[in-house]
């Protein structure tokens, strides 16, 4: 692989943020593990959104399923679920260190494998929509699951799971959830950027640019699609493993399929950093993530607002995002070479 | 479930409940969907905030109702506030998505949803409200089925604002001016016509008509700052249904959804039916997917 001097700037950057985050501010460590979550979630979408030009607005259904699988996996190795949950979390069901950490890492792995075929399944659905239609159809589908695990009394219904609880001290929790989260979100990382490298990353942004093309080119566009919607959906699952076992309860409507919180970040973040870029997702989400806990912070009750107003000016008025602004400005930087007599010729064929 | 459905055939006075008020919904419900094909055929901008204008024009007649003043006297207030509301949105906001791509304008107003259902919530707090029109109740058939006054009422007033809408599009110029533009903005721009002014005018009107319909909405049903996001829903159903630029389309696709959710939220319990409208939007999608994809076309 090659790198250019600014990519090991930003590795750099992450690489300090994740290892002295933790050990510099001990207090923080679950909010910098919800922005490593945050990350995969602008990392996945972005490899819908930007890199294949289908904007989805339900990729928070996988993150959801992956919660529950999880959690059903986790619990229904050691015990019945049915009778667990209408328990309400059961005094008497007690998990050994061995059972959960068993529970643990077999539920993530479930989780993701549970969540790629989910998507590969739902792709014949919705595949066939494009451009505004999908983003709605892919809406209402995760309202749709909210809804439906809702009623489900199996798993909880609308009064939700408690999850196995974390044996050792909440230090130790939060310390093994958050290497759990930053090592996810490197891996989503890496993998994607060498994705983007391959053919198959060349075939998806073919899909973006112009699909009928792409298919009358001989691509198996629909293939395509299904797997990188899989592949999201494969990491979103463990972000939501991950998730909802650092919370300990899950529930369908807030925690497990947040439509309208979540489910909207991934693409306010996406955006915001600069659609369709390697290092856009992962530059929005920090930046959001960090306005995000200020408003919070400071301007409890107006931060709803303050979040709609940020994607209204974002996606009205900054649609390149960040990164899509410094690739205009300083391509160089880039490793993106810009041949100066074909930009003069443009330059110069635009004023006439 | 089934012991509901055999209620159902059992007594068949029920099925006229529920037919009345699907009926009397389903107006309302065919009003906003006629705003939302307006703007999306007009300007192609996906509003996903419709719900919002909605309940927006419910909490006018509401609050005026706290003033004392009779939601429907605040009716014409609730459309001329509203419609005053859709221009200053168009002039701030959608001027500039109208020629981007379709996500852009779906998102756009998707923040907007927000930051209105979050306003509404501060402003008026998150309690149900209903706006008290103080008209009888009349009951049929020994007390089976009972429909209030208000219901007829606002019945009628969405037919003669529908036909009056209706009337304006076909009559008058701006009405003449806003086909042209949808047929063809560039050539209806070519023949003098201020295409801006057409699109501000019309997003306007859209949500002018949504503001009507919260009213309707406010008196016979709930307002709440949070329900909007249904209503939009509703609305896209409606209109992915039954296609643009088609009006008795709409009004069939509007009284379908609400008996459908009037007869589903009895028989499978009130708490589905939040879920009922958004599977019939996934319904209508895949059932549109695949009549596309006979001729090798996708939903676009």
């Amino acid at each position: 692989m090659k790198f250019h001097k600014s990519e090991l700037f930003g590795y750099g950057t992450l690489l300090t943020i994740g290892i002295l985050g933790p050990l510099l501010f001990p207090a923080y460590t679950s909010q910098i593990a919800v922005l490593w979550i945050m990350v995969l979630f602008a990392q996945t979408w972005d490899a819908m959104g930007g890199q294949m030009g289908y904007n989805s607005l339900g990729n928070i259904l996988f993150f959801g399923s992956g919660m529950y699988i999880s959690a059903i996996v986790q619990i229904g190795l050691f015990y019945d679920v049915g009778v667990y949950t209408s328990a309400f979390g059961g005094d008497d069901a007690q998990f050994t260190s061995a059972q959960y950490y068993i529970g643990i890492f077999s539920g993530i792995g479930a989780a993701a494998v549970g969540s790629a075929i989910l998507a590969a399944s739902l792709g014949w659905v919705v595949f066939g929509l494009r451009g505004p239609y999908f983003a709605i159809g892919t809406l209402g589908m995760a309202i749709a699951a909210g809804e439906l695990i809702g009623t489900w009394d199996w798993v909880g219904g609308g009064g939700g799971i408690a999850l196995p609880v974390f044996p050792g001290s909440g230090d130790g929790k939060s310390q093994f959830f958050y290497w759990l989260c930053f090592l996810a979100a490197a891996m989503t990382f890496v993998f994607f950027r060498w994705l983007y490298t391959t053919r198959f990353g060349l075939a998806v942004n073919a899909i973006r640019d112009d699909e009928d093309k792409a298919e009358a080119m001989g691509l198996h566009t629909l293939r395509h699609k299904t797997v990188a919607w899989s592949i999201s959906a494969f990491f979103l699952g463990i972000s939501g493993a991950l998730f909802g076992n650092m919370t300990g309860f899950i529930e369908p409507l807030e925690v497990a399929f947040p439509t309208i919180t979540f489910g909207i970040f991934m693409v306010a973040m996406s955006l915001l950093g600069g659609k369709g870029t390697l290092w856009g997702p992962v530059l929005g989400a920090i930046l959001f993530h960090v306005i995000k806990e200020a408003t919070w912070t400071w301007f409890l009750g107006w931060q709803w607002i303050a979040l709609g107003t940020i994607i209204i000016v974002n996606i009205v008025f900054f649609q390149q995002g960040i990164i899509g602004w410094m690739q205009e400005k300083w391509p160089e930087m880039f490793g993106i070479e810009v041949d100066s007599t074909a930009a003069e010729e443009t330059t110069g064929r635009a004023g006439q | 479930m089934l012991d509901n459905l055999s209620l159902l055939t059992l007594a068949p006075v029920l099925n006229i409940q529920l037919l009345l008020d699907g009926l009397f919904i389903g107006a309302i419900f065919a009003l906003a969907a006629y705003g939302l094909a307006l703007v999306w055929g007009v300007m192609s901008v996906k509003n996903l905030c419709q719900g919002e204008y909605v309940i927006m024009g419910g909490y006018c007649a509401w609050y005026l109702g706290t003033l004392g003043l009779h939601p429907i006297l605040a009716l014409p207030i609730a459309i001329i506030l509203m419609f005053g509301f859709g221009w200053g949105i168009y002039v701030t906001i959608i001027r500039r998505v109208v020629d981007k791509d379709m996500f852009v304008s779906l998102l756009a107003t998707f923040g907007l949803a927000i930051v209105i259902q979050q306003a509404l919530n501060l402003i008026f707090g998150p309690e149900v409200q209903v706006a008290n029109s103080g008209f009888a109740i009349r009951s049929f058939f020994g007390g089976m089925v009972t429909v209030a006054d208000i219901k007829f009422i606002s019945f009628l007033l969405c037919c003669l604002l529908a036909t009056g809408v209706v009337l304006f599009m076909k009559r008058s110029r701006m009405g003449q001016a806003i086909r042209a533009t949808a047929q063809d903005a560039r050539a209806a721009k070519v023949m003098g016509i201020d295409t801006d002014r057409v699109y501000a005018f019309t997003y306007a009107l859209n949500a002018a008509i949504c503001g009507a319909a919260g009213v309707m909405i406010s008196m016979i049903w709930v307002i709440q700052p949070f329900y909007g996001v249904t209503h939009s829903i509703r609305s896209f159903v409606i209109v992915v249904a039954a296609g643009l630029g088609n009006l008795p389309g709409v009004i069939m696709a509007a009284f379908g959804i609400s008996l459908a959710e009037q007869f589903g939220g009895f028989v499978f319990g009130a708490e589905l039916q939040q879920f009922i409208v958004v599977a019939l939007l996934l319904l209508v999608l895949i059932v549109r997917q695949v009549q596309m994809g006979r001729h090798r076309q996708a939903l676009q």
